[in-house]
């Protein structure tokens, strides 16, 4: 069995951050695994413009943000395996992978970063009745299929659900010659950017249906048409709506769920909420050494924090390799980061002060739309912060700092975090 | 006089802007909460432009698309042009991020460039 210090396992934009990150920190025998044949991940298929506005002050397309963190890892001159599939990880951090050139192997890694990113919420998981034509895919396979391959998959388009893929996919079919009829989105609000309605749909004028959902899949070889219709506020189809829409493909943008297989097989706990692990302040999983950054974590809308949360993971995971030996967390203060009223979750869901970097990030998203609302962390019950908040909407990931001074002095407990009407 | 409304882009809120306009010259807003709509409104009634990004055909053994985007902003209504002239087009490797694909795309004086590296 081969040994390395850090295993990256996945080389898209989280994967490569945090590989660097880990090397300016100085580690030095880092590996990245990547199934794919190129670096990069989803972002080179995310050939629009708007990323890296936090990180590089400027618009940038995925494939020019991934292209600025893949020379990076390349001037380190961290190694990485292309089409290597990693097919298995232990709570030891062993490492279990195979490619073409080297057959199955195994890796046992000092640090293991899980970086695999998330998928598509396919048709099977939408329970959509009728039959399974060609020309229904899901957001991502579409735009793989027009801006990797050059295909257009089809000519006249619906789409459910109004995630960003979908909008971006709105655009760009347009752009090359499809007709889109509308966008149907079951909650009364879109999960998409604002930025992203505007300059997809409103732009082209294609209609954005909200509390509207697909009801039934016309057509047994080839996509015919598609049955439209309102729903109610339990999300239930109201029969008298229901309308006919002509189409020969179905785009489906119905959320993404983080990639956790492996981190099932580690035996690493998952947050039923983010189905991502739980971390603690470092990114550090349940299990010792394990630490986890991007998508895979939780769904992020931009990339530049997925960036700072992986430079976080790679800076933390040469710093656990730095201080090996030395008595692990589990003796030390801790508080528990509580969501409550209207929170859904947080990342991380605990703090070690002691551990902390001097200021930390605690991201989470908010369960519906809230105007004029306050944002209110309390500290063992002392209110630590109390922030107005013209809107938090579920489509836009919120994030408080935290100081590790503040925590250190305080006791151990609770760290709640809650909307409030004043 | 005519009136417009839009949706600001500055931040999730998305305000409905209100603009009355004298032909270019803008009149009135209302709607806006902060400053950040007044300067997007006005700008968006009056010349709206656009990154556009597609790909064009490339020559290489390994991609089949070249990933493009306009250098800045285009007019908007130069966009449709813009891609009729890059369904035309065939990059040839090797070609590096930034490279000039297209100069002065559909008359606008704006270059189109590569944006990603193909060795081969």
């Amino acid at each position: 069995m081969i040994s390395r210090d850090i295993v990256v396992i996945g080389g898209g934009p989280a994967g490569l951050a945090a590989a660097h990150a880990a090397y300016e920190a100085g580690a030095r025998d880092i590996l990245v695994l990547e199934r794919d044949e190129q670096l990069g991940g989803i972002l080179n298929q995310c050939i629009h413009n708007g990323f890296g506005l936090h990180t590089f002050h400027e618009e940038l397309t995925g494939p020019e943000y991934a292209g600025k963190f893949i020379d990076l890892v390349k001037k380190d001159g961290i190694d990485v395996s292309l089409k290597t599939m990693v097919l298995d990880l232990s709570e030891g951090r062993v490492v279990t992978a195979m490619n073409e050139e080297n057959g199955m192997f195994q890796i046992k890694a000092g640090a293991v970063i899980l970086a695999m990113g998330c998928r598509e919420r396919p048709r099977g998981a939408l329970n959509i009745p009728g039959f399974r034509p060609a020309g229904i895919y899901t957001a991502g396979t579409a735009q793989k299929l027009v801006n990797i391959d050059g295909y257009l998959p089809g000519k006249e388009v619906v789409i459910l659900g109004s995630g960003d893929i979908g909008l971006i996919m709105a655009r760009r079919m347009t752009l090359e010659g499809a007709k889109v009829k509308l966008v149907a989105e079951l909650m009364p609000y879109s999960g998409g950017l604002k930025r992203n309605i505007v300059q997809c749909l409103d732009d082209f004028g294609i209609p954005l249906l909200l509390s509207h959902t697909v009801s039934s899949i016309e057509g047994k070889k080839r996509l015919e048409a598609v049955e439209i219709a309102e729903v109610d506020e339990h999300g239930k189809v109201k029969p008298e709506t229901k309308q006919r829409v002509t189409c020969d493909t179905l785009l489906l943008s119905c959320g993404l769920i983080p990639e956790n297989e492996l981190s099932r097989k580690a035996q690493v706990e998952i947050n039923p909420v983010t189905n991502g692990p739980v971390v603690d302040e470092s990114l550090e999983t349940s299990r010792e050494g394990i630490f986890a950054c991007g998508n895979v974590l939780h769904v992020h809308d931009l990339v530049d924090y997925v960036t700072q949360e992986a430079e976080q993971a790679g800076r933390e995971a040469a710093a656990y390799l730095q201080r090996k030996g030395r008595e692990n967390k589990a003796g030390e203060k801790l508080f528990t980061l509580k969501p409550e009223n209207g929170i859904r979750y947080t990342v991380p869901s605990y703090i070690h002060p002691q551990e902390m970097e001097g200021l930390l990030t605690v991201r989470f998203r908010v369960g519906n739309v809230y105007k004029g609302k306050f944002l209110s962390v309390y500290l063992d019950g002392e209110r630590i912060l109390h922030q107005k908040k013209r809107i938090m909407a579920p489509g836009e990931m919120e994030q408080v700092v935290l100081q590790k001074k503040k925590l250190q002095e305080a006791g151990s407990g609770e760290i709640v975090i809650r909307i409030e009407e004043e | 006089m005519e009136e417009r409304i839009l949706t600001c882009i500055g931040c999730p809120q998305g305000c409905q802007l209100k603009i009355k306009l004298d032909g270019k010259k803008v009149l009135g807003m209302e709607g806006n909460n902060c400053k950040v709509g007044e300067k997007y409104g006005a700008k968006e009634v009056v010349s709206p432009e656009r990154t556009v990004t597609s790909t064009v055909r490339l020559d290489s053994r390994r991609l089949r698309r070249l990933p493009v985007r306009t250098k800045t902003d285009i007019p908007k209504d130069k966009m449709a042009e813009c891609m009729k002239e890059l369904n035309c087009l065939e990059a040839h490797v090797p070609v590096h991020r930034g490279d000039i694909i297209l100069k002065d795309v559909a008359g606008t004086g704006v270059d189109v460039i590569a944006t990603r590296d193909a060795e081969e």
